[in-house]
Order: C-alpha cells, then structure tokens, then sequence
C-alpha cells in the first residue's frame, strides 16, 4: 500500500469508526431487546448516551485516572490507524495490548475494590486472547509470507482457505474482545452484575464519554481483522469480507444472549485450549504442507 | 437541547420497604414495559447514574447510604420516591428505627404515590423526573460553579467519619 492509501484509510478510520462503532452498538442493543422480546432502545441510542456523557458533571477520584483513560483512547486509535493504514499485524496487536493495560492501570488507580477486581479480571481476560491473538498474525504471515495488512488484503489467496482454525479460534477470542457474555467478566454492558459496572465503576461522566467512544474504535478495528480473513485481491471478496463481518457480529450478539457470566478459570482454559487445538494445529498443518 | 432527557440512567435503591414496590420497580424492565424504549438503563453504579429511584423509608441504619450515594452522582440528578413508605414512611412510620421519608435526608423530585406503586405509575414518575433533569441542566448551564464543586469522594470519607 502506498502512501495515498495509507492517509486515506488512517482518515477514513479517524471519521467513520465512531460513527459506524456506534450505529453497530445501537443495533446490538436493539436485536438484543428483540431477542428478549422487548422493542429496544432507538438505534441511535450510543449516540445519546454518549453526549449525555459529555455533559454530566465531571468527577474524578484522582486526577490521574483521566490521564489514564485518554492514554487508552489515544492508543486505540493508533492501533487502529496501524491497522487501516496497512501496517504491520504484530505492532498493531502490541499496541493494542499496551491500550489496554492503560484502561487497566485506570480502574487500579481508583482504589475502588470493584474497579480492581475488574481490573484484575480485565489482565487475566489478556493472558487468555493474547496467544490467540498471537498466533492469528503468525498464520497471516505463513499465507502471505508477510506481516503487513496490507499484503493480506491484496494477496493472490483468500486466507481462509488456508486458516480455518485460525478463524475459528479468532472468533471466540473476539467474545471476550467485544465484551460479549459468557466472557464479560471485567466489565459489561449490561447493568447489574455481579461486580456492578467492574473496570468503569469509577468514571464517570466525561471520562466514560472516552472509554465508550473507544470501544467504538476498537470494534471497529476487531472486525476489521475479520475482515481480513476473507478479503483478496478479487474484485468481489470485500463484499463478501463485509457480510461476513456483519454474521460475525450476529453470532456474538446471539452468544451473549445465551450465556451467563463464567469464572474467570474457564474463560482462560478455554481459550488456551481453542488456541491449541484450532490455532496451532492449523498453523502446523500449514507448516508442513507449505 | 439537553441530552440528558434521552438517556437517564436510572439507579434503584431498596430501603425500609416491604419490597413490594420494588418488585413493581424491576416490573418495569419487562417485555410488557421495556423502559430501556427510552434509554432508560436500570445502572448498579451511583456515578453512572442520573436518577435515583427510591423505595422504601429512611431507617437509622440505612441513612448513611442513601445520602453516600446521592451525592456520588455527578449533577444533573433527579431523586424520584416510589411509593408511600418512600413519600412519608407509610405503614413503617411508627416503627422504633423509622426517620420517615426520603426526603427527610435528601431533596426529592418527585412522589409517586400508591402502596405498591403501579409499573405506569413508576414509568410516569420515571418521565417527570426527566422533565426535572433538564431544567436542572439549563441551570447548570447558567451557574456554572455548580461544577467547581468539590469532588463527590471527599463527601463520601466525611460522611464515614460521621459514622
Ligand atoms: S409503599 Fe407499600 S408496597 Fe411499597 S414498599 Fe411501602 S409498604 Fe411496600
């Protein structure tokens, strides 16, 4: 990818993740009210919330918190300008990782009990996607001979074909990413649980306003590797990549709504688990026929 | 315009109640009511919230949380009494722990009156409350060292103190 495509996919990111982040939130809540046979909050609802947000009073336990919390927007921006600037898959996926341990030094600077346990949930959900994580951008480097995004997005192959497992196991590391039950142990959006609000117990107001407007980011941008999978150089696979996205996302609203909240022990065996078995025997199979 | 009245997140709180209004409470988050239609979010959390709903009446071993978290939520907030214990003690007024109604501790913004309180009837309170979020935000908007205020954590440790 060159320079033009680069600048245009950073400022495409910059200016439409939060608007289609959020549209894909209000959706979310709305197909999960009419899974519980209720009629839903308007679609534009995130949108609501999120300048409520930005007007209610501000108040901090220490000043630092917010330090905190724009370090977490600001990275996951960049991971994300990484990514749909066609840029290097394991920086991306470290940059992500250093975003969220600054959401996760956030919560442990309030002193709260229920924001540290969150916290605490939050680091031990990291040690179960991050192998995972790892090996997805080892399996795209095994296909396309490179870690860009940009190869893998122009490669003569679909990765798929050749990352079945790989995909497999992306996928159910993207319910503990989205935040989807049965693997929203640090926090939810869904109120009322167990750890009440957990990592966001102490935001409030403006500083909540930003940990939303990322998740919009960082949704934006998971999708986008499901993307990857699909699309090639074929003129028509970024439609199909698109569709495919949009079933991924049903499937996880689906899991959510089937599921309670597990220990924290089976979300971290579980997935080590799937990333052995689907993301490691697909990359030794590929290994030893490539 | 105020986007406060299109995603008031409510917080519940159980007092001295015989829990009957707040079954009538948790009613109104059903398929047949679905409060989240208008953004309403029934929150666990004080500092996400912009509406308390309280039932029951204020007893001597309760009075400490319902005034911590009435002023951990950031302004604007509303504080709606569901039901008559919350209105004035009801049927519990005579007992020996009593105090009375809510808001013989914290300002209420609106009653809602019945023993228990009907989901509609809840639902209205819920709509009028909204209606006294935004003129607080239009003055918040006028006055704005309402927001220089001292921080909502302090509160909390004096009021421990005094316990
Ligand atoms: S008003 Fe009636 S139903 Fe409601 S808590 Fe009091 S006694 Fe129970």
């Amino acid at each position: 990818m060159n320079l033009t495509t680069s600048i245009i996919g950073i400022t495409a990111y910059l200016i439409l993740a939060p608007v289609a982040g959020g549209l894909l939130a209000g959706i979310d809540r709305k197909i999960s009210a009419r899974m519980q046979g209720r009629f839903g909050p308007p679609i534009l609802q995130p949108f609501y919330d999120f300048f409520k947000l930005l007007e209610k009073e501000p108040i901090t336990v220490n000043k630092v918190q917010d330090f905190y919390v724009m370090c977490f927007l600001l990275f996951i921006i960049i991971t994300g300008c990484f990514f749909f600037a066609g840029g290097d898959l394991l920086l991306v996926i470290f940059t992500l990782t250093l975003a969220s341990v600054f959401l996760v030094v956030a919560a442990f600077s309030s002193n709260s009990p229920y924001a540290q346990v969150g916290a605490e949930r939050e680091l031990l959900q990291m040690m179960a996607y991050e192998p995972m994580a790892l090996l997805t951008a080892v399996g795209f480097y095994l296909v396309n001979g490179s870690f860009n995004v940009a190869d893998a997005v122009t490669s003569q192959v679909m990765a798929i074909q050749y990352l079945p497992g790989i995909f497999l196991g992306f996928v159910f590391i993207l319910t503990i990413k989205l935040r989807k039950s049965p693997f929203d142990l640090s926090m939810s959006h869904h109120a009322h649980q167990e750890l009440v609000k957990g990592l966001t117990t102490e935001f409030s107001g403006k500083t909540m306003a930003f940990i939303e407007i990322a998740h919009w980011y960082e949704n934006i941008f998971l999708l986008g590797i499901v993307y990857m999978f699909i699309a090639y150089s074929a003129v028509w696979s970024p439609v199909i990549a698109v569709i495919v996205c949009f079933a991924i996302y049903f499937l996880e609203i689906l899991i959510d709504n089937n599921y309670a909240r597990m220990k924290w022990q089976i979300a971290l065996n579980s997935s080590w688990v799937v990333a052995l078995t689907f993301g490691f025997v697909n990359l030794l199979i590929l290994y030893f026929i490539g | 315009m105020s986007y406060v009245t299109k995603s008031p997140w409510i917080i519940h709180y159980d007092g001295s109640s015989c829990n009957g209004c707040d079954i009538e409470v948790l009613a109104c988050l059903t398929p047949i009511y679905d409060l989240e239609r208008f953004g309403i979010i029934n929150t666990g959390n004080p500092k996400h919230a912009d509406i308390f709903l309280v039932t029951g009446s204020v007893n001597e071993q309760n009075v400490n949380v319902v005034k911590q978290i009435y002023e951990q939520m950031p302004e604007p907030k509303a504080v709606v009494a569901v039901g008559i214990c919350a209105a004035s003690g009801g049927i519990f007024k005579e007992c020996y722990n009593v105090m009375g109604g809510i808001d013989t501790v914290i300002p209420v913004d609106v009653y809602v009156p019945g023993c228990a309180a009907r989901p509609e009837a809840i639902i209205d309170g819920v709509v009028k409350g909204i209606g006294v979020l935004a003129e607080k935000r239009a003055a918040m908007d006028k006055k704005p060292a309402i927001m220089d205020k001292k921080p909502a954590a302090t509160v909390q440790t004096e009021d421990n103190e005094e316990a």
